[in-house]
């Protein structure tokens, strides 16, 4: 299993449960109670999930023992819409320029003829 | 009719856990798709983002030659791709590793296939390691921001 930081997010992002208790988090913290109230699961098991996101810098929780809110972290996460959105950004660009660039290509080849 | 309309749409889908898939159609000839591929003297006018200008374009077109593609930005940025040729089957298929700077090695195959003069193009990516990787990597991208997505989206704006 890689370890790059990126790597990590990716894996923590994998899970549905895990996308869904982020943007829970998006709209401010909660507890762990507060955030397992929308699933059909035990505290130990949204437990389990928050502590992947915690490993992956997704999330912070708070130090009080019984109160330990959960609040979101931006960084890690931006990172990751910015890869997806960079990578779908370059190839959408580039398909475009090479609509453009293959009509260029198709009229210097009707103008020389093919093959020469 | 349905090729025509598709011409000039690019889809990003993800099959499995290790893979991305793009495809997209354009109207040209194989020949000449594969061509803008595979000829330096092709690739610095198509690939890339507009804003980028590719400063390297150097290219070893046989079975483990070498590739590799750079790219200044906008600000001083630096982008660049390297790999090796797999395998070269013109006008159909094209297999390689690749690189992005900073990033691993994926199995890239670039399938084209030709109706009525047109060309339906389609882009394998394989992750050959990390597989949480990929899966989550082509999450954003395929559910494009869902629901909860959009929400946590805007939300990043405000933090930003």
């Amino acid at each position: 299993m890689s370890t790059d930081p990126l790597s990590v997010t990716f894996a923590a992002l994998a899970d549905p449960t895990r996308r869904a208790i982020l943007a829970r988090l998006a709209s401010g913290p909660a507890t762990v109670k507060e955030l397992s109230a929308p699933f059909e699961m035990s505290g130990p098991a949204i437990s389990k999930h928050l502590r992947v996101l915690e490993r992956a810098g997704l999330i912070t929780r708070g130090r009080e023992a019984q109160w330990r809110p959960c609040r979101l972290e931006a960084g890690p996460l931006k990172d990751v819409t910015e890869w997806a959105e960079n990578y779908r950004r370059f190839w959408d660009e580039s398909y475009e320029r090479l609509d453009d660039y293959l009509r260029h290509l198709k009229q210097r080849e009707n103008t020389h003829g093919p093959g020469e | 009719m349905d090729l025509v309309s598709r011409v000039g749409a690019t889809t990003f889908t993800t099959p499995s856990a290790r893979e991305i898939v793009v495809t997209r159609d354009f109207d040209a000839p194989r020949a000449l798709v594969f061509d803008a591929w595979t000829n330096p003297e092709h690739l610095p006018h198509w690939m890339g983002p507009r804003e980028w200008t590719m400063t390297a374009c150097e290219i070893d077109l046989r079975p483990g030659g070498a590739f590799r593609f750079a790219w200044d930005g906008p600000g001083g940025a630096q982008m660049g791709i390297s790999g090796l040729y797999r395998e070269i089957v013109p006008p159909e298929r094209l297999v390689t590793t690749e690189a992005w700077a900073g990033w691993g090695e994926t199995l890239n195959t670039l399938v084209l296939a030709e109706d009525s003069g047109r060309t339906a193009m389609t882009c394998t990516v394989l992750f050959p390691s990390s597989e949480a990787l990929s899966s989550a990597l082509a999450t954003p991208m395929r559910d494009g921001m869902s629901a909860g997505f959009d929400r946590l989206d805007a939300r990043l704006r405000t933090m930003a």
